[in-house]
């Protein structure tokens, strides 16, 4: 006998949108049967992991910060992948944007304008952007795979900003530690409310309204679905696989720099060696969970800062490992994907009574 | 009937969730945040055995929590501000990276104890404490000098802050008050944590001559690598050798148990100040682990400079002192101050490296 993958005739829409919420339930379940096996109460650990983290005004604050960042990145990542082009490569972006960024209050300290702001939102963007037009330039000049191209570029980028902080870009009066000068005034983005929460959270559910409304609304959209799900279709529609590439990276580059200068400028105000734990990677998680919907990525990238937060809180509160958080991320993924395939294709048991083929 | 179900069940953590927290508010709450993980047999894992002794110590008076692996940046904030609301009483923050952080909440914290472990900013609810690791640095170089049979020692360093650097230097000088052409090759791997990097830093400088290893990094692969290749090396921060039973001379043990419920009792007591405290081997909290795989002359000789630190007759810094650059510091038979020492930015003659400026 053995089992194969028989391709369903029809595509369940409703199906398609449930599949998450199948996803997180699955989650759930087998994250209460985690628990139950460490000798925990599975009730009491979900509400540590799950709820915890928004019953407070503080912890829902450091949830938006968490959250915002996975979002920005999320939604350049959506549209990136909805063309059919895998950018893997966001963290490397995300570190190239709070690089170029950071070069403001490192060479001009003293200026203090909101323009200095401005300038190093723009820069961060640019540099994320330029970051992703190097997977995009070999993708369409030699036909290099960009998944590979890009996440090798995560460590060039890691890399470079580990010895700028180490070396040149060190703060001068910082007794040789690893980190820039801290950021003043205009070079902070300004926060909301009394914690932690930035206009970065802002930008973020700003552009993924911006790209919701691309998507659905224009040809540009139109053109980024066609020649993700039909390219010889598109491409007699006239449109270029060639720009489709270009635009994908360079606008997922942009977003993932724009979150990495937010948060260099944000939460953590200065420049270290380790910018993101990894945002540039949860984000890919975060674009399939919403279902490559700008919107949908809002909620995905709440659920996934709840994985983070409740990670920590589940070891501070019941003494687990903080890996916990790190397993119920895994968990998410590979339901999500496993929904999305059932959904797409049923398993068929092929009875082994007639002759075997070969396999 | 279901939304009656749910309304119990949502009853029931509510109270099981308010009972814990009752019970707790009559102890005293002792957390710690930690930068690697607790079974990194190094820097972190001597932190939770401080903790876990105290813990000990102290009984049912006192509850300790710890949070691990908390990344130096954003997140740093986050776990250091959690701890402060979830009612701990005092908080040790043991990673240099933590500072900023710390000393933001603390400003929101004023009633709640900070300690940061190796750092230079403090306040009135915020006190450093760092242990002077340079006095097992100068019985190790010591030690060095007399078993290896090339007089090259390879050091394996993580960032080039204060503290290591005066490492580096008073090895060296002890190493070099034996063998006045004693050598030191030394590699940055730019990590407290990373044993790939760690294991493949161990192995370029064996190729380079060095008999000896030694590291200011946090793993024990370095110690693993000595005794695949058959040489010795120095344990780091906890006894490791069970790593590396032919290879290990000794190790330099971080013993923060006696601090830690010194500073606890502070708390219970009322009696808890600002300070920066600087502990070494009089104190115990740097001690040399059991010294093996040596003669006994040479052993006799590292208890002896032991015992000298201990009573203070002996000074790792003790001057004159010639720098790299030629220049001259400290008086004859004087040490150098504590300040010297922990702005150290220099490297002692003979050191086969170079600082960035």
């Amino acid at each position: 006998m053995k089992l194969i993958l028989e391709k369903r005739p029809e595509r369940s829409k409703k199906m398609a949108l449930l599949s998450p919420i199948l996803a997180i339930g699955l989650t759930v379940l087998f994250g209460a049967i985690i628990f139950a096996a460490r000798g925990l109460n599975p009730l009491t650990a979900l509400y540590v992991f799950f709820i915890e983290p928004v019953t407070t005004i503080w912890s829902i604050e450091e949830l938006i910060v968490k959250a915002a960042p996975l979002i920005l990145i999320g939604v350049g990542l959506a549209v990136s992948f909805e063309a059919k082009v895998w950018n893997i490569g966001a963290e490397g972006q995300l570190i190239m944007g709070a690089l170029a960024g950071s070069m403001i209050p490192i060479f001009f300290t003293g200026w203090q304008s909101p323009l200095t702001l401005v300038a190093m939102l723009v820069l961060g963007m640019i540099g994320g952007a330029l970051f992703g037009a190097i997977p995009a330039f070999l993708k369409t000049r030699f036909n290099a795979n960009e998944i590979l191209t890009s996440l090798m570029l995560v460590y060039v980028a890691g890399y470079l900003g580990d010895w700028l902080v180490r070396g040149p870009w060190r703060d001068p009066n910082g007794y040789n530690f690893p980190k820039s000068v801290s950021f003043e005034g205009w070079q902070l983005l300004p926060t909301i409310g009394e914690g932690r929460v930035h206009i970065g959270a802002l930008l973020a559910v700003i552009a993924a309204l911006a790209l919701a409304f691309m998507m659905s609304k224009t040809l540009k959209g139109f053109e980024i679905k066609i020649m993700g799900n039909a390219p010889r279709a598109g491409m007699f529609a006239g449109f270029s696989p060639k720009k489709t590439v270009w635009f994908a990276m360079l606008l997922s580059g942009a977003l993932a720099g724009l979150a990495g200068i937010s948060e260099v400028a944000g939460p953590s105000g200065q420049l270290q060696p380790v910018i993101s734990p990894g945002y540039g990677f949860t984000a890919i998680i975060v674009a399939f969970l919403g279902r490559l919907n700008p919107i949908g990525v809002i909620f995905a990238g709440v659920l996934l800062a709840i994985s983070y937060l409740g990670g920590e809180s589940a070891q501070m509160t019941l003494g687990i490992s903080a890996r916990i958080g790190q397993v119920f991320q895994g968990m998410l993924l590979f339901f999500i994907l496993a929904c999305d395939t059932l959904i797409l294709y049923r398993v068929k048991l092929l009875s082994s009574t007639k002759p075997a083929t070969g396999g | 009937m279901k939304i009656k179900l749910t309304a119990i069940a949502a009853a029931a953590v509510m109270a099981a969730l308010s009972a814990t927290s009752i019970q707790a508010a009559a102890k005293t709450k002792a957390c710690w945040v930690y930068v690697g993980s607790v079974g990194d047999f190094g820097w972190t894992y001597e932190h939770n055995e401080g903790r876990k002794n105290a813990q000990k110590h102290f009984g049912d008076k006192v509850e300790t929590k710890f949070v691990e692996n908390v990344a130096e940046g954003a997140d740093a904030e986050r776990a250091i501000e959690r701890f402060a609301r979830s009612g701990c009483d005092i908080i040790f923050a043991t990673s240099f990276g933590y500072m900023d952080p710390v000393m933001k909440v603390a400003k929101k914290f004023p009633k709640v104890k900070f300690e940061h472990a190796t750092g230079y900013k403090t306040a009135k609810n915020v006190t450093t404490y760092n242990a002077k690791f340079h006095e097992g640095r100068f019985v190790a170089g010591k030690i060095a000098a007399k078993v290896s049979k090339s007089g090259v020692a390879g050091y394996i360093v993580s960032f080039p802050i204060p503290e290591v650097i005066a490492g580096i230097n008073a090895f060296m000088l002890g190493a070099q008050s034996v063998n006045p052409d004693f050598k030191v090759k030394i590699v940055w791997v730019n990590s407290w944590f990373d044993p790939g990097k760690e294991a493949d830093a161990a192995k370029v400088l064996v190729s380079q001559g060095a008999d000896i290893l030694l590291q200011h990094t946090d793993s024990a692969a370095p110690m693993q690598i000595a005794e695949q290749k058959g040489i010795h090396a120095i344990g780091q921060a906890s006894d490791q050798s069970k790593f590396g039973p032919k290879a290990q001379l000794t190790a330099i043990v971080d013993n923060w148990t006696p601090y830690y419920i010194r500073r606890i009792q502070a708390v219970i007591d009322g009696t808890w100040k600002t300070q920066s405290s600087w502990d070494g081997m009089k104190e115990g909290t740097v001690s040399m682990a059991p010294f093996k795989n040596m003669p006994d002359d040479v052993a006799k000789m590292a208890a002896d400079t032991v015992a000298g630190i201990k009573d203070g007759s002996i000074h790792p810094f003790t001057g004159p002192i010639t720098k790299q650059d030629g220049t001259v510091v400290g008086e004859k038979g004087k040490p150098l101050d504590d300040g010297a020492i922990l702005g150290m930015k220099w490297y002692v003659k003979g050191i086969d490296d170079k600082l960035s400026k």
